[in-house]
């Protein structure tokens, strides 16, 4: 059997059994709602361009705040990596941070932000920058000495030594925290959204608290999964097997 | 016929010797006679601290001259610093004392006129065969036509025109140290640094590829320095024989190889001569042996 057969009747199972469960009416509608009846909030929500308009705020916080971690978390990494005071130092104390979850930067943010576009932002930053800093850095020295090595023999240097040879040596790894980074961004995106009156998903999603709207609230976190599991295997799956099978890591499948 | 020299006498008098060479003179230009050897390894000393916080000596005054054109191989114990030799020549390291001079001038930075080959070869895994070979041009600055044609003409010169858009996990290991010398030859370098490169290499493999680096040396005139614990290889190869010591690593003895070329591992001349520095040399791997079971 094919996976993708798998799937399908995997998933049917579910909607089936969900579907069951509804018409059996052991709960009520608004802590179990049926599954037509989300895929209609979904209609909806389409229609009345709520949806779109929440999608696409999310994703240009989104893309801004990973922007910044992305920049400043290689730029970290690199001198990270290059020098070794800070490496001893310096490298600690990211590590340590990272065992706080993103959404415990909430409360800081607001005080430091006020309720503001910047407070979220700063949530995301914080969720993804130490990812991005930590493989960065972990490329680059664990990087085998014999590609620089290498490289400065056959005429590199500076520059050309770094864009020629340290980054494409690292990539594996770098790739790896960015897609990492990506993850933790989206996952504190939406802790930050819901601290004020936001455009986006995870407004919207404190909109169907508020509404008692169950519907919408199965919904939204539908759209959320769907989406980052959708740049997650376009994007970030594919760079990796194309590393992958360029690398010999991966046997042709 | 052999001719043993010891390594304390003035090394000019391996350059009067050199005209007794029958096949590697031939390749020698008439200026590489002179007074400038293409390499002159001065006095070369390199001490390292172990992570003890020791300061350890690896290599001991090393004075050695090297023609325009020779090939010349250095043998010893592993641990004995015969790699470290190389680093220092291609400017990968930096000596304690002493220098290292290119053609009368002090080596400071790695430099294309010196190209090393590593054992575990150092291709880049993110590039194509022909990228790979087409690296140290780019680096170079040479541009782009003239960087297309010289990579396939060594690419067919190592017989992997086929290979060219390959990546390298894809190629065997003799495959790969071809890429190598490929990538090493493109850049032209006056002096090609060979560091155990067929030491990781099945049997027949290495008998091949020694075939071609022959072939490869005579038809390009390159100086090489090969590296290598095999004294067969070396006496294979080599114009001439270095033997280093073991901890510190310092000139224990040279000798010249005069036999005719082409030769083959199994020639009993060949053999024949391994066994005389072999001799030398098993007092220096006991020594190492010694440490190692210390330790």
């Amino acid at each position: 059997m094919k996976p993708i057969a798998r799937q399908v009747i995997f998933y049917g199972v579910i909607f089936g059994l969900w579907s069951l469960i509804c018409k059996l009416h052991i709960w009520p509608p608004y802590v179990l709602p049926a599954p037509w009846a989300i895929v209609e909030a979904l209609w909806a929500g389409f229609q009345d361009h709520s949806f779109p308009i929440a999608i696409l705020a999310s994703m240009r916080r989104m893309l801004i705040g990973y922007g910044i971690s992305v920049v400043l978390g290689t730029f970290l990494g690199i001198v990270l990596a290059s020098n070794r005071f800070f490496e001893q130092t310096v490298s600690g104390l990211l590590v340590s941070l990272q065992s706080l979850p993103s959404i415990c930067w909430l409360p800081l943010a607001v005080l430091w932000f006020g309720l503001s576009e910047n407070a979220i932002l700063f949530v995301i930053v914080m969720g993804s920058l130490l990812s991005v800093t930590i493989s960065m850095e972990t490329g680059r020295k664990q990087m085998p000495k014999i590609y620089s090595m290498a490289g400065r023999n056959l005429g590199a240097r500076k520059w050309n030594l770094f864009y020629h040879v340290l980054l494409p040596a690292s990539m594996p790894y770098i790739v790896t925290g960015l897609k990492q980074g990506w993850a933790f961004a989206w996952r504190s995106l939406f802790a930050g959204e819901m601290i004020y009156v936001t455009l986006g998903l995870g407004q919207q999603l404190n909109a169907g608290r508020d509404l008692n709207d169950m519907n919408l609230v199965i919904a939204v976190m539908i759209l959320i999964i769907a989406i980052g599991t959708t740049v997650d295997r376009l994007l970030f799956r594919t760079i990796e097997k194309r590393l992958q099978m360029k690398w010999g890591l991966l046997s042709a499948t | 016929m052999t001719l043993t020299l010891n390594a304390t006498e003035d090394p000019t008098v391996l350059d009067e010797n050199g005209n007794r060479i029958p096949v590697g003179a031939a390749l020698v230009s008439p200026d590489a006679e002179s007074a400038t050897p293409k390499l002159w390894l001065q006095n070369l000393s390199l001490k390292y601290k172990t992570t003890g916080g020791e300061r350890m000596l690896a290599l001991d005054s090393i004075d050695l001259k090297v023609r325009a054109g020779e090939f010349l191989c250095i043998v010893g114990p592993s641990g004995c610093g015969k790699s470290t030799l190389l680093f220092l020549i291609a400017g990968l390291h930096e000596p304690t004392s002493g220098a290292v001079l290119m053609d009368g001038k002090k080596v400071i930075h790695t430099g294309t006129d010196r190209i090393m080959i590593f054992q575990e070869h150092g291709l880049f895994p993110w590039l194509t065969v022909e990228e790979n070979v087409e690296f140290g041009l780019k680096m170079k600055g040479v541009e782009k036509k003239l960087r297309r044609e010289r990579v396939r003409e060594y690419l067919n010169l190592v017989h992997l025109g086929k290979f060219q858009k390959s990546y390298i996990h894809q190629l065997s290991g003799g495959m790969k140290q071809r890429v190598a010398i490929a990538r090493a030859l493109a850049t032209e370098p006056d002096v090609l640094l060979m560091d155990e490169p067929f030491a990781a290499l099945d049997a027949q493999t290495r008998d091949l590829l020694h075939d071609e680096l022959e072939r490869i040396w005579a038809e390009t005139g390159r100086t090489i320095i090969f590296v290598t614990h095999n004294v067969r290889e070396a006496v294979r190869l080599g114009d001439r024989v270095a033997v280093l010591t073991f901890r510190p690593g310092r000139l224990k003895r040279e000798y010249l190889i005069d036999l005719p070329r082409p030769r083959h591992l199994e020639d009993t001349a060949v053999a024949g001569t391994a066994r005389d520095i072999l001799g030398d040399l098993r007092e220096e791997i006991n020594k190492s042996l010694a440490v190692e079971y210390q330790q």
